[in-house]
C-alpha cells in the first residue's frame, strides 16, 4: 500500500529572517525534501541603471554606493578606475594605495556579514555579533576618514574625497593585530564547530565545471577549487605590487565546493587582506589625493567594461559613452545575480534546512541583484 | 505544607488543589519573568554586548516593560484557522509544562503533590505539551508552522526513548520513584547524590559512578531536546521556518508558549536535580542545623534546590548562545543511533551493577 502524497510550495520570502534581504524562493517541497528551488527577484529594483543615464559621470557614483551596500567602498573602486583607465588619467600614488587599503578593509567588512550572518543561518547567533564586532571597528576607520558608515562615495574619479586622517595609519594597525587574534577565535567558535561542519561539509556542492559555466567567480568558484582572482590574474590598480596569496577550496572536511569551503574561502581570504593592508600602510607614500581634473568629465565616444575582484566576486562596468556629459549606459555584472542562478541547482535533492545553508554560503546582496 | 493546608482549611480536596497550584504562583510566573531577562543579560555576557538597561535599575524591569508592549497589541486570529484549537493550543502546551512542577519537591517542608508515581508523572505530564505543538500548527494553517510542529513532535517523542531509559536506570539503583523520598535518601553529603552512585557503601557505589554519570549526560542532551533548546531547537528554527509552530500567534498567546518553554527548561532541570543532583539536600550540611534554628533548615533547602536547578538552566542558556543548530536527520540520527543505544546499555550494565 502506498500513501498518496502531494508536492508542497513554500514560498520563502519576500518577509523571511534568512532570505538576506527581499528575495522570494519558490520552493517545491517532498516532505522536507527540495525537488525545485526558483529564486524571484525584482522587490528591491530601483532601476539605477537606468537613473545612471540622466546623470554625469561623477554623479553616478552614489549609485554604486547603493548596489552592493556591504561593499560600497568596493563599487566606488570599480567605477572610478573604470573611468580613469578610460580616459588615461594618472592618478597620484598615494590614492593608488588608499584605495587598495579602503578597498582590502571593506572586503574584511563584507566577508564579516558574510560569515556572521552564516552563522545565524545555521543557528549560532554569538559569532555574528562578534564579527559585527570587528566590522564596527572597520567602520569606525571610514567614518573617521570620510564621515560615512555605509555609503561612502569616497573614491571619486581622479582621487579621493577626503585625505586620511592623521591617526588612521595607527589605528589601522592597531585594529589588524587585534582582528589577527578575533579570526582564531572565530575559527574556534564556529568554523571547526563539530555540529557546524555536520551542518555545512558535503552540503550544496558546487562542481567545477558547473560553477565556470554558470560564470562563478569569487569565493564561489574558489570554494570550487578554482584558483582565479582577478587580483592575480588581471591585476589592476596595484595589486601586482603585493605579495598574498589566493586561497582556494581544498575540501577538508568534505568535498571540494561544498559549504565549508565557501565559507572557509572567506575566512581565509580575510587573513590576505591583512597581509595586504600591512604591506600598503608600510609603503604608504605621501602626496596629493586627486589629480587636477576639469570641471567637467567629459570621456570620448566609446565603450570599456572593466572588472575588479569584489567581495563577492567578479564585477564588472561596462559602461558606454556618446562623447557628452552623462553616461549613454552603465551595465554593472553584479557578482551576486550570477550566484543566485546556481540555487536552484546545488540545493536540488537537499533539505529545507540546507537551502537556507546555500543561500548563506553563496552570500548575495540584494542591492547588487536588482540594482 | 498539604498538611498545614489541610488543618487550616480544613477542607481535603481545596487543600490539595491549593498546595499542587502553588507553584504557578510563587514560583512559574516569577521564574518566566526573572528567566526571559536571565537569558538577554546571559547572551549579552557571551556576546559582547550589554543588554537590556534601560527599563528599570539595571534593565530589571524590561521583562514587565514587554509583557506591557505585548498586553496593548492586537489579539488576531488568521481567518483561516481552526479557531477552537488555535485557541486552546497554548494553554495545552502551557499546562503541559506546569502540571509537572505540582510534584516537584522544592523543600523537606513544600512539594505539591508527594504521588509515589512522581518521575513518571512528571514525564507523562509533560508530554501533553506535544499535542498542544502540534495542535498550534495545524491549526495555525500556515506551511511554517506545520513544518515546526511536524519536526517538533518527531523529536519530542523520539528524544523521550533515551531519556526515560537513563531514568529507569537511576530508578533501578534508588528503587523509588517518590521524588520526595528519592531527595530524602542522598542526604547528608554531596558524595551520596546519585551522579555519584547514591547513599550505599563498598564497590557497587565506585562501579556505578562512571554509568551514572553517562545517564545524566544522555538525560541532559535529551531534555534539551524536550525542550526545543538550541542545538535542538529545529521546531522553531528561526532562520528556515520563521518562528515554527507559533509563527501565527499574536502576543499574549505567543507569551504563552514562551512561558511554558521557560517553564519546561526549569522542568528538565529540575529533574536532573532531583534525580542526580541530591534534590533540595544540601552538598555540606546546614546552617539553621548549627545554629540550631530549625525553621532556617527549609529555605536553606529551598534555595539550595532553585540554585542547582538555576545552574542547569544557565548551562542550557550556555549552550544556546555557543552552539549551531542540528538538521532535522542530523537529529534523528543522534537519537536513534547514539543516545538510544548507549542509553539501553547503560541501563544494561547498570541492572548488572545493582544485581551484584
Amino acid at each position: 500500500m502506498s500513501l498518496r502524497t502531494e508536492i508542497m510550495v513554500l514560498n520563502m520570502g519576500p518577509q523571511h529572517p534568512s532570505t538576506h534581504g527581499v528575495l522570494r524562493l519558490e520552493v517545491k517541497l517532498d516532505g522536507e525534501v527540495v525537488v525545485e528551488v526558483t529564486p524571484h527577484i525584482g522587490y528591491l529594483h530601483r532601476c539605477f541603471e537606468k537613473h545612471c543615464e540622466a546623470m554625469n559621470y561623477q554623479q553616478v557614483l552614489p549609485y554604486t554606493d547603493r548596489m552592493d551596500y556591504l561593499a560600497s567602498m568596493y563599487m566606488n573602486f570599480g567605477y572610478v578606475e573604470g573611468v580613469e583607465k578610460f580616459m588615461n588619467i594618472e592618478i597620484p600614488e598615494r590614492v593608488k594605495f588608499i584605495r587598495v587599503i579602503m578597498g582590502e578593509l571593506q572586503r574584511i567588512a563584507s566577508h564579516l556579514v558574510a560569515i556572521g550572518t552564516y552563522g545565524i543561518d545555521i543557528g549560532a547567533w554569538t559569532p555574528f555579533l562578534y564579527c559585527f564586532r570587528d566590522r564596527e571597528r572597520i567602520l569606525d576607520l571610514f567614518e573617521m576618514t570620510c564621515g560615512a558608515r555605509l555609503l561612502y562615495n569616497y573614491m571619486w574619479i581622479g582621487g579621493l574625497s577626503h585625505d586620511l586622517h592623521p591617526t588612521f595609519v595607527l589605528k589601522c594597525k592597531e585594529f589588524l593585530n587585534d582582528f589577527k587574534k578575533t579570526i582564531v577565535e572565530l575559527n574556534n567558535l564556529l568554523s571547526t564547530n563539530k555540529i557546524f561542519i555536520e551542518r555545512t561539509a558535503n552540503v550544496g556542492i558546487l562542481p567545477v565545471d558547473t560553477a565556470i559555466n554558470f560564470g562563478a567567480t569569487g569565493p564561489v568558484l574558489r570554494g570550487s577549487g578554482v584558483n582565479w582572482d582577478l587580483r592575480k590574474n588581471d591585476p589592476y590598480s596595484i595589486y601586482d605590487r603585493f605579495d598574498f596569496e589566493v586561497i582556494t577550496g581544498k575540501g577538508e572536511k568534505g568535498t571540494v565546493g561544498d559549504c565549508w569551503d565557501r565559507y572557509m574561502v572567506r575566512v581565509r581570504e580575510m587573513e590576505q587582506c591583512i597581509r595586504i593592508i600591512e604591506q600598503a600602510l608600510d609603503q604608504l607614500p605621501e602626496g596629493d589625493i586627486a589629480s587636477a581634473m576639469p570641471k567637467r568629465i567629459k570621456p570620448p565616444v566609446g565603450e570599456f567594461y572593466f572588472r575588479v575582484e569584489s567581495p563577492k566576486g567578479e564585477l564588472g562596468y561596462h559602461v558606454i559613452s556618446d562623447g557628452s556629459l552623462n553616461p549613454f549606459r552603465v551595465k554593472v555584472r553584479a557578482p551576486s545575480f550570477v550566484h543566485l542562478q546556481l540555487m536552484p541547482i546545488i540545493c536540488k535533492g537537499h533539505l529545507v534546512a540546507d537551502i537556507i545553508a546555500n543561500l548563506g554560503s553563496i552570500d548575495i546582496v540584494l542591492g547588487e541583484i536588482d540594482r | 505544607m498539604s498538611e498545614f493546608l489541610r488543618n487550616f482549611l480544613g477542607n481535603d480536596i481545596l487543600a490539595f488543589f491549593i498546595s499542587a497550584a502553588l507553584p504557578l504562583f510563587l514560583f512559574v510566573v516569577p521564574f518566566a519573568l526573572f528567566a526571559v531577562l536571565a537569558e538577554r543579560k546571559v547572551s549579552a555576557f557571551m556576546q559582547d554586548r550589554i543588554g537590556p538597561n534601560r527599563v528599570g535599575p539595571k534593565g530589571l524591569l524590561q521583562t514587565v516593560a514587554d509583557i506591557i508592549k505585548m498586553m496593548q497589541k492586537e489579539d488576531s486570529i488568521p481567518s483561516a484557522a481552526d479557531r477552537k484549537l488555535f485557541i486552546l493550543a497554548p494553554y495545552l502546551v502551557f499546562i503541559g509544562s506546569f502540571a509537572g512542577f505540582a510534584a516537584l519537591p522544592f523543600s523537606s517542608f513544600y512539594i505539591g503533590s508527594s504521588i509515589n508515581l512522581g518521575v513518571f508523572y512528571i514525564i507523562a505530564v509533560s508530554s501533553l505539551s506535544v499535542v498542544g505543538i502540534l495542535m498550534g500548527g495545524w491549526a495555525s494553517n500556515n506551511k511554517y508552522s506545520l513544518y515546526g510542529a511536524m519536526r517538533s513532535v518527531s523529536q519530542i517523542v523520539s528524544y523521550e526513548i533515551p531519556a526515560l531509559l537513563s531514568i529507569i536506570a537511576v530508578v533501578m539503583v534508588i528503587g523509588k520513584l517518590n521524588l520526595h523520598e528519592i531527595a530524602e535518601m542522598q542526604t547528608s553529603s554531596f558524595f551520596n547524590w546519585y551522579i555519584f552512585g547514591g547513599p550505599i557503601e563498598g564497590l557497587q557505589k565506585y562501579l556505578l559512578i562512571p554509568f551514572m554519570v553517562v545517564a545524566f549526560i544522555i538525560f541532559f542532551i535529551a531534555s534539551l531536546a524536550e525542550v526545543n533548546r538550541t542545538p535542538f531547537d529545529i521546531p522553531e528554527a528561526e532562520a528556515e521556518l520563521v518562528a515554527g509552530y507559533y509563527t501565527e500567534y499574536t502576543p499574549m498567546k505567543f507569551a504563552m508558549f514562551f512561558l511554558a518553554e521557560y517553564a519546561s527548561m526549569f522542568l528538565v532541570a529540575a529533574i536532573s536535580v532531583s534525580l542526580f543532583f541530591g534534590g533540595w539536600q544540601s552538598p555540606f550540611g546546614y546552617l539553621g542545623n548549627s545554629l540550631e534554628i530549625k525553621w532556617l533548615i527549609p529555605i536553606e533547602q529551598l534555595l539550595w534546590f532553585l540554585s542547582k536547578g538555576l545552574f542547569l538552566v544557565f548551562v542550557q542558556m550556555w549552550l544556546r548562545w555557543t552552539l549551531p543548530r542540528l538538521r532535522v536527520d542530523q537529529l534523528m540520527n543522534l537519537c536513534w543511533k547514539y543516545l538510544i543505544p548507549y542509553a539501553f546499555l547503560n541501563l544494561i550494565i547498570i541492572g548488572i551493577i545493582t544485581l551484584i
